[in-house]
């Protein structure tokens, strides 16, 4: 039987009442107030996410106090989240994270951790925020027993984290290590991003104590569940970033008049808007269906995580540029939020590795070399 | 046109101008602004002006040869990147509408960069459907009054003069009911606001007239005639965006080619191919400018300069993109947020996510694509107009 693509009863309730708080608590005014920050996005919005609506742990076994949902509960969530661009670290400790924990919860280290996540720990994956699925470990942290040190540049979601899940290589393996945020020897240094909401960070860790997760062939496993899974859940978020924008841009073309006609009655704005909306659709397919890969852990999920990567990326991309075009001057400017939507599109696109990585891990996945 | 102005006259000129007055020192402001004025007067600043108004009337190809030599002279120029809006739409607006009183007073401080300019023609209710403006001048003893918003107004925070499309008859039909003025930036009434852009700067503002005083010989054309006068502003503004002559990998595409040859780890086959693609179509976009400009050396550019703004905003756009996506995870990172007020705009300068964001305004800027490609639709192919409700009404009676 093929898998169920559409939203159940559970989700939509889920998704009411992310869209509730997030009308409350993150309107596109609070984004673009939230720019103006640097380093770490308020923590608040997050708090009231993980710990009101305890979504932190929506993925986390009801044994380690979560709510023991999946793939296709959390994508509900990121497609909301997209909607508004929220500044949380989501995707990175709900998505990732947990996905990593979740391959090694034997170990009591990764299942504490998981617990902890379930109670509002934000945890992030120690790598490149553009690192794909399939690149294998490459650590560019070397782990001395238990003690780690070398960078990681350009982390996401890592900002505001209490605890970091770092890849390392010791001699001839490589492991996945757990190292508190805040321990001596850790320097987070923000970076200029270009997506506000989810800033990025450079890492150095210098002779930090660590607690193993992972070795060997366990560890390289760890992280590619979890790149995996998080490219297959950033299709939902964006999936939600193209859903706005096509929103945003209907509702302005709607009454917007020029040349004594509302725009949105010219036939050329129509046909694109049409066809954007079909491109949506399948994107919400495809999305969909990674998600409850995902969730049943099928045999197909790394193609369904590459087809709504290769899909999703370019989607949300194509529709925050048609908003920017569509809502003319106004659209330029930083007031609107048409460009908070564009950068995190544009980001998202580069993210876990991007579209063109994607098709080539196709090409792969589904016999069709390149030569 | 004078034929006897040929490229080897161009040299001639330069090298006896330069012979007769040394190139001022870096630095030196007054020695700088003396040299570019003594250029004016010599014809040499666009030679396809008119003899006394800083040309040869020579043909508009000669005049990046003129350029050139200036530059391989080691002479200042007039800081081209700050006054485009100057040199590229209100030069020849004033030229081809303007009284020769006019012409002494405004082409040459424009030329030299000593003036900048900004264009006034946007509005909150006319920005595609520019004819709608809602700003009104009306008569005051020999001059008028002007009052109304003008938005999207780049460089005004530098301007000296705007070029201002007002209305000042609401009792007739839309496109005959307009003025163009020159307004003098200085006045009082005149209040500039930085508009921030998702750039991060404001390069553009919000410009409130209230009341402003401008004299009548601030009129450019007849009264009735600025539809007219503004054909001339938007055609020149077509091919000012992206018309200039480039070489081969000048701008966007150059950027992109360096990136690509100084990071060999960065590349895959389909990023190549690509980038192959792009380097073929900015080829045939800078070709086809060429082709223009020779076809229009002596003429004024027509609806055909739609296509080549049209072509270097896709292009654009595509490169900045491209170059992005080539990056990877440093396409992820960013130079600065900050919220400053430019002297120029610059569509090849900074990092490459700085240019992609800066692409995404070339497609709205001086006529939307959507309306650059109506224009060629029904302007170039003669295709019919969309029906229209707005053209025989008289402005005060249009539906709002
Ligand atoms: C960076 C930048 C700099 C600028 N600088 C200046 C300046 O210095 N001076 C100045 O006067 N103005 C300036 N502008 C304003 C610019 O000219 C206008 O933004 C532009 O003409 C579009 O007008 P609008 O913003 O009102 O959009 P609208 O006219 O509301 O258009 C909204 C969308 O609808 C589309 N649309 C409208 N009509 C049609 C139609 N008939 N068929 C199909 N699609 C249609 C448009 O293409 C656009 O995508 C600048 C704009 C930008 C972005």
């Amino acid at each position: 039987m093929s898998l169920d693509l559409r939203y159940g009863e559970v989700e939509e309730q889920l998704r009411a009442s992310v869209r509730a708080l997030l009308a409350d608590h993150c309107a596109p005014a609070a984004v673009l107030a939230g720019l103006e920050r640097s380093g770490a996005p308020d923590p608040r919005l997050w708090r009231l996410l993980a710990a009101d609506l305890g979504l932190s742990g929506l993925a986390v076994p009801e044994s380690l106090g979560g709510a023991g949902a999946g793939a296709c509960e959390l994508a509900v969530v990121l497609e909301e989240l997209g909607r508004a661009a929220a500044p949380v670290p989501f995707l990175g400790t709900a998505g990732l994270a947990v996905a990593a924990l979740t391959t090694c919860a034997e170990v009591p280290e990764a299942a504490e951790l998981l617990a902890r996540i379930a109670g509002g720990a934000v945890v992030a994956l120690a790598v490149p925020f553009s690192t794909a699925p399939g690149s294998g470990l490459t650590a560019t942290v070397a782990a001395t027993g238990n003690v780690l040190a070398g960078p990681v540049t350009s982390v996401a979601d890592a900002l505001g984290a209490d605890v970091l899940l770092v890849p390392a290589a010791t001699g001839l393996q490589s492991g996945l290590y757990a190292v508190d945020a805040a321990a001596a020897g850790v320097r987070r240094t923000a970076v200029v991003s270009l997506d506000q909401t989810r800033p990025l960070c450079d890492l150095t860790l210098s002779a930090v104590p660590a607690r193993p997760l992972a070795l060997g062939a366990t560890a390289a496993r760890a992280v590619e569940a979890a790149l995996v899974t998080g490219a297959a859940l950033l299709a939902s978020e964006q999936l939600g970033t193209a859903q706005w924008c096509l929103d945003a841009t209907v509702e302005h073309l709607r009454t917007r008049r020029q040349f004594g006609r509302v725009v949105g009655s010219y036939q050329a704005i129509k046909h694109r808007l049409a066809d954007l909306w079909v491109e949506l659709a399948q994107g919400r397919a495809v999305a969909r269906y990674a998600a409850a890969c995902a969730a049943a852990n099928d045999p197909d999920a790394p193609v369904a995580a590459a087809l709504a990567q290769a899909h999703c990326s370019p989607l949300a991309v194509r529709a925050a540029e048609e908003c920017v075009q569509l809502h003319g001057g106004i659209g330029f400017t930083w007031e609107h939020p048409a460009h908070v939507h564009l950068k995190r599109a544009r980001s998202a696109a580069l993210a876990l590795g991007g579209a063109g990585r994607h098709r080539a891990r196709l090409a792969e996945l589904v016999d069709l070399p390149p030569s | 046109m004078d034929d006897t102005v040929t490229d080897g006259e161009v040299r001639r000129r330069v090298e006896e101008f330069l012979a007769g007055r040394p190139v001022p020192a870096p630095g030196d402001e007054d020695g700088r602004l003396a040299f570019l004025r003594a250029r004016f007067d010599a014809g040499l600043a666009w030679v396809h002006y008119p003899v006394g108004l800083g040309g040869l009337a020579g043909p508009r190809e000669l005049q990046p040869r003129a350029d050139a030599l200036f530059a391989a002279a080691g002479a200042p120029d007039n800081t081209p990147r700050r006054i485009g809006i100057g040199l590229g739409m209100a030069a020849p607006t004033i030229l081809r509408h303007g009284t020769p009183e006019q012409h002494e007073r405004f082409l040459r401080p424009l030329w030299t960069g000593e003036q900048i300019w900004c264009q006034l023609f946007s509005e909150p209710g006319a920005g595609s459907d520019l004819a709608a403006v809602a700003t009104r001048a009306v008569r005051d003893g020999d001059g008028w009054l002007v009052s109304g918003q003008k938005v999207w107004t780049s460089m005004a925070h530098r301007a000296r003069w705007g070029i201002l499309l007002a209305r000042t008859d609401a009792d007739v039909p839309k496109h005959r009911g307009m003025t163009y003025f020159v307004c003098d930036m200085h006045a009082p009434g005149v209040e500039v606001r930085p508009l921030r852009q998702l750039t991060g700067e404001a390069e553009f503002n919000e410009v409130f007239l209230t009341d402003v005083r401008l004299g009548d010989e601030l009129r450019l054309g007849e009264v009735g005639q600025g539809w007219a006068v503004a054909q001339t502003t938007l055609m020149n503004e077509r091919v000012a965006i992206g018309g200039g002559p480039v070489p081969r990998e000048g701008g966007l595409v150059g950027l992109l080619a360096r990136t690509w040859r100084e990071h060999p780890e960065l590349r895959t086959p389909a990023l190549h191919d690509e980038l192959l693609r792009l380097w073929v179509r900015a080829e045939a976009v800078r070709l086809t400018g060429v082709r223009l400009r020779q076809q229009l050396a002596a003429g004024e550019p027509g609806p055909e300069g739609s296509a080549v703004k049209l072509s270097f905003a896709t292009l654009a756009q595509q490169l900045s993109s491209l170059e992005v996506e080539l990056l990877g995870e440093a396409g992820l990172r960013h130079d600065s947020w900050e919220f400053s007020r430019p002297d120029v705009v610059d569509f090849t300068g900074r990092g490459a996510t700085y240019r992609y964001l800066r692409a995404r305004g070339n497609s709205i800027e001086g006529g939307t694509s959507e309306i650059l490609r109506n224009i060629i639709a029904e302007r170039v192919l003669g295709l019919p107009a969309e029906p229209r409700v707005d053209l025989d009404l008289a402005w005060k009676d249009l539906p709002r």
